[in-house]
């Protein structure tokens, strides 16, 4: 209250005043807040932590049944030991490929559909826009046996393509370009009309630089959708040659059995990528969490 | 692109002509742009959801025929033990991680939404379970709560408390699954409450402030009805995520041990793929879509009788 009758020169004064405030570690029942929340967050740390610790322990040292939280060298040789009892390469490979090639159709069809629901009236518009939206609500594993019959009939078992097409159909990236589209005004895309472009053309290069901030948000959380899809290719991935990572992580479970350092080990690698790109972009996952949870 | 520009520059037709086709394509626009997502959702989506249904009144194995035997899939279901102990599982999951997760979240949120030092990091840290994946929490989850070597008994050990058998007696495997939850989802209720807290205004609370209101009294009565809408759409989400929840279950207990993990879709991917009762499989695929649709629906109403109320 007091700030806003304050001249704009010591509000600048104040901002600074206050991330120094910031900085220094707070008093009072700050101090128990600021406590309590940094033991939740070394309890929410601590699982990370584990995996990390078991994976490069010395094997024997797990089985003492004592509470050592640090491990006593750095056995790195578990992560070799680990990684040549499956085909792990192959494995990523088929990952690599499911993530960015559905990663890329995916974004760039809902975007292409979300544009035309937020920027075109046409017959039909809002009955296919809520039926789309509505498969939101409905569980992978309720049409996993109709999922899984289609897939076989078009003989895509055990291709990557058995996983990709199906996931294309994603309701959450055409909700969230529709949203962030309505909001634009029409007038860029009529002029560009005005100017005799073709709609593609406008689409292309006037919407989709627009779209930038969305574009962002909604490749981190395709990546990260297709990284970690476990059901679908539970189902229609059933040879070794053709496991996605987690696949191989499951199978890896029965096989390597006690062999806890290797099965953290193997975790470990598997959520590296997953843990680059949200360091990376923490801005805009959290940004999409957000404004897709706001509207 | 092309095209486009040909047909409307082609001089021999007449004049009202290529309006009218211009007009027509126009028309044709959006249809073009929505047809890769709708040739996908209907290969994907709406033919499987309607053939769920039909499957669900058919006698169907994953190899053989398949015949018309109306409701009795669902008859068979409702007489089957293991379906109803699957049907209070999952209610026992969805009470058991909705309102924690949300208050839990809350809580950070309202924590985080202050000044202090370190604030974005320790944000990240509650918020980085979101993205890895429920395979690799699993597996994480199953060393953890090992049951003669694990971390917490251990720890449990260390400071002589009786140890827990966590994922191996039917009493203590839905908690576990629970606690793991809990650590999986807080970070997501947490951004979005935290978003919601953000907007609102400052002279709200800062008025109230004024008015002698107590810190408590601000937050009951000032912040909570601001965030309510918020709230609602929580509860929606994570009813969903929570009946959806498969991939931890598979890894941490497979259903087990007995049945006592055993939720709705976990009963679905049993009775399809390891009994190859693919009928009675959408036939509880079923009986769940309506839940969730019966869900959904009386909740929206009735915090729209709510709203109005108020």
């Amino acid at each position: 209250m007091v700030v806003e009758v304050q001249p704009p020169a010591t509000e600048t004064a104040g901002r600074e005043q206050r991330t120094k405030r910031a900085k220094r570690l707070p008093r009072g029942a700050d101090l128990v807040i600021w406590l309590a929340l940094v033991c939740g967050a070394l309890v929410m740390a601590f699982p990370l932590y584990w995996m990390f610790a078991t994976a490069v322990r010395p094997a024997a040292e797990l089985f003492t049944g004592k509470f050592d939280l640090v491990p006593s060298e750095f056995a790195w040789s578990n992560f070799s030991a680990a990684w040549d009892k499956l085909p792990w390469g192959t494995f990523y490979q088929n990952s690599v490929l499911i993530a960015v090639i559905g990663t890329c159709i995916t974004v760039f069809i809902n975007l292409l559909a979300g544009y035309a629901f937020a920027k075109f009236s046409f017959k039909g518009r809002d009955v296919i826009f809520i039926l789309m939206i509505s498969t939101l609500m409905v569980p992978i594993q309720v049409i996993l046996v109709p999922t899984f019959m289609v897939v076989s009939e078009m003989g895509l078992v055990n291709s990557i393509w058995g996983v990709i097409l199906p996931r294309g159909a994603e309701a959450f990236g055409i909700f969230l370009v529709r949203q962030y589209l309505v909001s634009v005004p029409n007038e860029l895309m009529e002029s560009a009309r005005l100017d005799g472009a073709s709609e593609f053309r406008i689409f292309w290069s006037v919407v989709l630089p627009l779209c930038k901030p969305v574009i962002a948000v909604l490749t981190i959380f395709t990546f990260m959708w297709r990284w970690n899809d476990f059901a679908l290719p539970l189902v229609t991935m059933q040879e070794l040659s053709s496991f996605t990572v987690p696949l191989g992580l499951n199978f890896a479970k029965g096989l390597y059995y006690t062999d806890w350092t290797g099965s953290m080990a193997m975790t470990l690698l598997s959520i590296i990528p997953m843990l680059i790109v949200f360091v990376i972009f923490q801005r805009s996952f959290v940004q999409g969490i957000a404004s897709t949870g706001m509207k | 692109m092309t095209p486009h520009t040909t047909t409307t520059a082609t001089p021999s037709a007449p004049a009202s002509n290529p309006a009218r086709r211009r007009r027509l394509k126009q028309k044709l626009v959006p249809y073009l742009f929505i047809t890769p997502n709708l040739i996908l959702f209907t290969l994907f989506m709406f033919v499987p959801i309607v053939g769920s249904f039909y499957m669900s009144l058919n006698d169907w194995t994953l190899m053989g025929e398949s015949t018309f035997v109306g409701l009795s899939n669902f008859v068979g279901l409702f007489t089957d033990g293991v379906f109803w102990q699957a049907f209070a599982n999952t209610g026992y999951y969805v009470a058991g991680t909705v309102p924690t997760t949300m208050a839990l979240g809350l809580v950070v949120a309202i924590g985080l939404n202050r000044q202090m030092p370190g604030r974005t990091f320790l944000r990240a840290v509650y918020f980085v379970p979101v993205c890895i994946s429920l395979v690799a929490v699993g597996l994480i989850s199953l060393w953890i709560f090992n049951d003669s070597y694990g971390v917490l008994n251990n720890l449990l050990r260390t400071v002589e408390i009786p140890t827990v058998p966590w994922l191996s007696s039917s009493s203590w495997a839905m908690p576990s699954l629970i606690i793991v939850t809990i650590w999986i989802r807080l970070g997501f209720n947490m951004v979005i409450y935290l978003a919601a807290l953000q907007s609102i205004p400052t002279e709200l609370i800062q008025a109230a402030k004024v008015d002698g209101a107590t810190g408590w009294q601000r937050f009951r009565y000032v912040t909570w009805p601001l965030l309510a809408p918020t709230s609602f759409l929580l509860v929606i989400l994570n009813v969903i995520f929570s009946l959806h929840v498969f991939d931890l279950i598979l890894v941490m207990t497979n259903g087990g041990p007995g049945f006592s993990t055993t939720v709705l879709v976990q009963y679905i991917y049993r009775e399809a793929f390891q009994t190859g009762e693919m009928g009675s499989a959408s036939a509880v695929g079923v009986v769940l879509y309506l839940l969730l649709m019966a869900f959904t629906l009386t909740y929206w109403r009735l915090s729209r009788q709510s709203n109005n109320a108020a």
